[in-house]
């Protein structure tokens, strides 16, 4: 029998009922990759923090798959561990019992046939004892190189075949490709084995409940959208800035880059859920359909040199500490060209946004870790005060911030004190932290749970990741023929190249 | 920071709120909601922790009513209210104003209570015991869009749920109804997995359990069978067993934490179904504040509907009076329902036998004491369309 999740022919489903939770059915989570830092410090986590909030079926289980020589004894060890330090809700004993249950390694390489033969054993055996169903999603967290071969694996061994009653998903991370073409291919690869519907992109930005909050913001709200457009918004600035270097990620990182690894799927899926129109439900298809159209309408500055800029974070003061520049870092050619920071200005070409410039940057060794929408609106057309009074007065905004702190800030001007009639910029405060939960779902929960139960709402598509890269490959190609990166030191809001690039167009960023 | 009020006001009490907040450097607050917690002194420390742990997840303003017992006709007549505010660390993520009235003044809460309601924000009230009988008419409960009471704090917690059926209103909920939604939840989840049809099902508990009730009404309500409600020693619910079209569906929790889910055809499963602190349900009741149309769905089909339910006593014969007879809340034998669970007993004979023991110990009782009206009488399932059932027994 197929599994029905949760629709209406259960008698003990009701659409009124909203104290039950969407429990995925019964199924198992393959993990490739299981020793990386992504699997201890967030999948791990995420599954005990899903269990422990009964979300995951009854007979739920996790299987390791990597070369370490682990029994399964040690694999729970390890789990264990990762849970107790970084999972997001208490540990209770009976909560890790039922989890440990269903624990299995597989010990192997990616290449091993014997190693994959063991796996499908595994599955098949969770299957008699735990009630799996048949059910597996594989989560590959594997370097992109790896891949292709997990990926014929899967298919020799059998282990993506579905049948009518029960699935196989394959759940893969970015990097989707580092251009069109690569992508294209990758998607080739993945597509032949496992059927479009059943792959899962996890951009973790998109299991954020801020990022989801701004559809609600938008479309669940009368006094934010008749204002969502060129008539009233002067430009909108996305920033996703992190504090740290590249650390021990050289080998993966030279040669991608800032923009690559942020603005391609990141940002510019943030720009299309605040730049798309209202979709027609809240579906994965609606929703993919208003996204491709933005991305579709996106359109490149004519003058790329004069409206792109990139950068390379030198040596500097970074919070107090001393750091090394890019070119210093371990494993990084003293030649390379590769941008640690980028900054790009798209426009949409519809109606809605026609002459709104977006502002995209993405940075390593800035200020402080901060991702934030700020949609800065254009000043009042007409004041009745004298220019000394609005003097201090700045654009109004609305600032959507995605982390940390997560919340929306409205700026508006009030009027200072006194008996001088003075106007100044203050800022009117949302924060989740004070209103809501005081930890919100792990991003990977919301995503984990979703893939389970086979929700792709919050996962980009193929058309999506296909369309990003035809943004971006044309910037990438005149950086790669023209010039250099700009220095800028660490622990700054980037080169002086880019707040000059704002200053062409009489703006300037705003300060995260 | 904590504030004393003696003889005070709801103004000065509102003063207070506003300058404790101003010393923490607080002045602009997130708070979600207004809390009332109506109780005696008794239940107002466990009632106040419990809401405190609550408002890490929902920060809201927690109101708690005390009224004072006067023990002399003197203090009758003198009218007190004294206040004890606490904003910052010493109140969770909110502030907490506890309240306590002498005298005349405990008749005229509302008058005190409605002051300090925070503006534009919903407004909850619990009774952790001593609930209304009708709590959308109770002066304090008419403030509250949500009004949170708890059966199992009753002396008979079949009367009250009778009492809460007959006078619910859009927005009344019991904590004894969200002890039981992982229950639910892991019920629902089996039955995704099965196209089977159920044909009966059966619940068992600790007898003065009002949860085994509500959720063994759930399961008639929309089943639209059977359903009986069984006896054992707890702790709390204890199981579920849903006979299906293919086989029988159990869930099974003899130590309230860990529970196993058998089902025909597919291996036994283990599922983590701790029994929650009052914290942890008051924070579900505090998550969805529209009226919870399920609980009044299911408190609406009535206990007396139930198999084994204390009314249906004296009218079915065999199968269903052991429970019966141990579920009543006026039996002084209590050996029946303190048995051990003995799933694999034969069920015809084990059930005929006990049931002639409780008839002979527990004399039959006038079913009009406790019945609450004839009005169900027609919907009731017949005995002899009752399959005979594995059942809590006494040896």
């Amino acid at each position: 029998m197929a599994p029905l999740s949760g629709t209406g022919a259960n008698p003990l489903r009701d659409p009124a009922d909203r104290r039950l939770p969407r429990i995925a059915g019964p199924s198992g989570l393959v993990i490739f990759g299981v020793t990386g830092d992504l699997s201890r410090k967030k999948l791990m986590p995420a599954v005990y923090d899903l269990a422990n909030r009964g979300l995951l079926p009854p007979g739920f289980s996790l299987v390791g798959f990597a070369r370490r020589e682990w029994a399964n004894e040690d694999f729970a060890q390890e789990v264990h561990d990762a849970v107790k330090e970084h999972a997001r809700t208490p540990f209770r004993e009976e909560v890790w019992q039922q989890l440990i249950q269903g624990m299995r390694f597989v010990q192997g390489t990616f290449d091993d046939d014997d190693a994959f033969e063991r796996l499908r054993e595994t599955i098949d055996e969770l299957d008699k004892a735990q009630g799996t169903g048949g059910n597996f999603a594989f989560y590959l967290s594997v370097p992109p190189s790896a891949f292709p071969v997990v990926i014929q694996q899967l298919k020799k061994h059998g282990l993506a075949d579905q049948t009518s009653d029960s699935w196989r998903r394959a759940v893969i991370e970015k990097p989707f490709g580092h251009d069109l073409e690569s992508a294209k291919e990758l998607n080739a690869i993945v597509h032949e084995v496992f059927a479009p519907d059943q792959v899962f992109r996890i951009d973790h930005y998109l299991g954020k409940e801020t990022v989801q909050n701004i559809l609600a913001l938008r479309f669940a709200n009368q006094m934010f959208e008749p204002i969502w457009n060129r008539s009233f918004v002067d430009h909108v600035q996305i920033t996703m800035a992190e504090d740290i270097g590249i650390g021990g990620r050289a080998g993966y990182y030279d040669g991608i880059g800032a923009a690559r690894d942020v603005i391609q799927n990141h940002l510019l899926q943030l720009m299309a859920l605040t730049a798309m129109e209202e979709p027609a439900s809240f579906d994965a298809d609606a929703l993919a359909a208003e996204k491709t159209k933005v991305l579709g309408g996106v359109r490149l500055p004519k003058d790329l040199g004069r409206d792109t800029v990139r950068g390379q974070y030198a040596a500097g003061w970074q919070g107090g500490e001393k750091v090394i520049g890019y070119l210093e870092e371990d494993g990084i050619d003293r030649n390379s060209k590769t941008d640690t920071y980028a900054a790009i200005k798209l426009e949409v070409d519809n109606r809605r946004w026609a002459g709104v410039p977006f502002y995209l940057r993405t940075g390593k060794r800035l200020g402080r870790r901060v991702t934030e929408i700020a949609v800065v609106f254009q000043r009042a057309p007409h004041s009745p005060f004298d220019t000394t009074a609005t003097e201090e007065l700045g654009q109004n905004a609305v600032v959507i911030r995605v982390q940390p702190d997560e919340g929306v800030t409205v700026r508006f001007g009030s009027k200072v004190p006194g008996t001088s009639m003075e106007i100044r910029d203050v800022s009117m405060d949302f924060a989740y932290g004070e209103s809501f939960t005081e930890s919100s779902p792990e991003a990977y929960e919301r995503l984990i749970l979703d893939v389970l139960l086979g929700d792709s709402n919050l996962f980009p598509r193929t058309e999506e990741v296909e369309l990003s890269w035809e943004i971006l490959d044309p910037i990438e190609d005149y950086w790669e023929k023209n010039g250099r990166p700009a220095q800028y030191p660490a622990g700054t809001w980037g080169p002086v190249e880019a707040d000059q690039m704002l200053q062409r167009d009489g703006r300037s960023w705003r300060r995260p | 920071m904590k504030i004393d009020l003696t003889d005070t006001t709801a103004s000065k009490i509102n003063k207070a709120l506003v300058q404790g907040r101003r010393a923490i450097g607080t002045p602009a607050v997130g708070m979600v909601l207004t809390l009332v917690i109506v109780t005696d002194e008794e239940d107002a420390y466990d009632a106040l922790k419990a809401a405190n742990d609550a408002s890490r997840e929902h920060p809201s303003r927690t109101l708690v009513v005390i009224r004072r017992v006067s023990r002399s006709p003197r203090d009758r007549t003198s009218s007190r209210l004294d206040a004890e505010v606490r904003v910052g660390a010493d109140a969770g993520t909110g502030e907490t104003v506890v309240l306590r009235l002498y005298g005349e003044v405990s008749d005229h809460a509302q008058s005190v209570v409605l002051p300090l309601l925070l503006p534009d924000a919903p407004v909850v009230v619990w009774w952790p015991v001593g609930a209304p009988r009708d709590p959308a008419k109770d002066p304090l409960g008419a403030l509250g869009q949500r009004r949170v009471t708890d059966s199992y704090s009753t002396e008979k917690p079949i009367d009250e749920l009778r009492a809460r059926a007959e006078s619910y209103e859009p927005g009344d909920t019991d904590l004894a109804w969200a002890r039981i939604t992982p229950w639910r939840s892991v019920l629902a989840a089996a039955l995704d997995q099965v196209s089977c049809e159920v044909i009966s099902a059966e619940v068992t508990g600790e007898e003065f359990n009002p949860s085994v009730e509500l959720l063994a009404m759930w399961l008639a309500d929309r089943l639209h069978v059977h359903v009986r409600r069984g006896v054992s020693s707890g702790p709390g619910l204890t199981g579920v067993q849903l006979e299906t079209t293919c086989g029988p569906i159990s869930l099974h929790r003899p130590d309230g934490a860990m529970a196993t889910l058998a089902v025909q055809g597919q291996p036994d499963r283990a599922v983590a179904l701790k029994r929650r602190e009052t914290s942890e349900l008051i924070a579900e009741e505090l998550r969805r504040l529209d009226p919870d149309d399920t609980y009044a769905s299911a408190l609406r089909f009535g206990v007396d509907r139930l198999g084994g339910s204390p009314s249906s006593v004296p009218r079915i014969p065999a199968p269903a009076s052991p429970a019966v007879s141990a579920a009543r809340l006026s039996v002084s034998d209590s050996a029946s329902s303190s048995g051990p669970l003995s799933e694999r007993a034969d069920p015809v004979a084990s059930a005929s036998e006990t049931a002639s023991s409780a008839r002979t110990s527990a004399p039959a009782l006038p079913p009009a004491s406790l019945s609450s009206s004839g009005d169900d009488d027609g919907d009731r399932p017949s005995p002899s369309q009752m399959p005979p059932v594995k059942k809590a027994t006494s040896k």
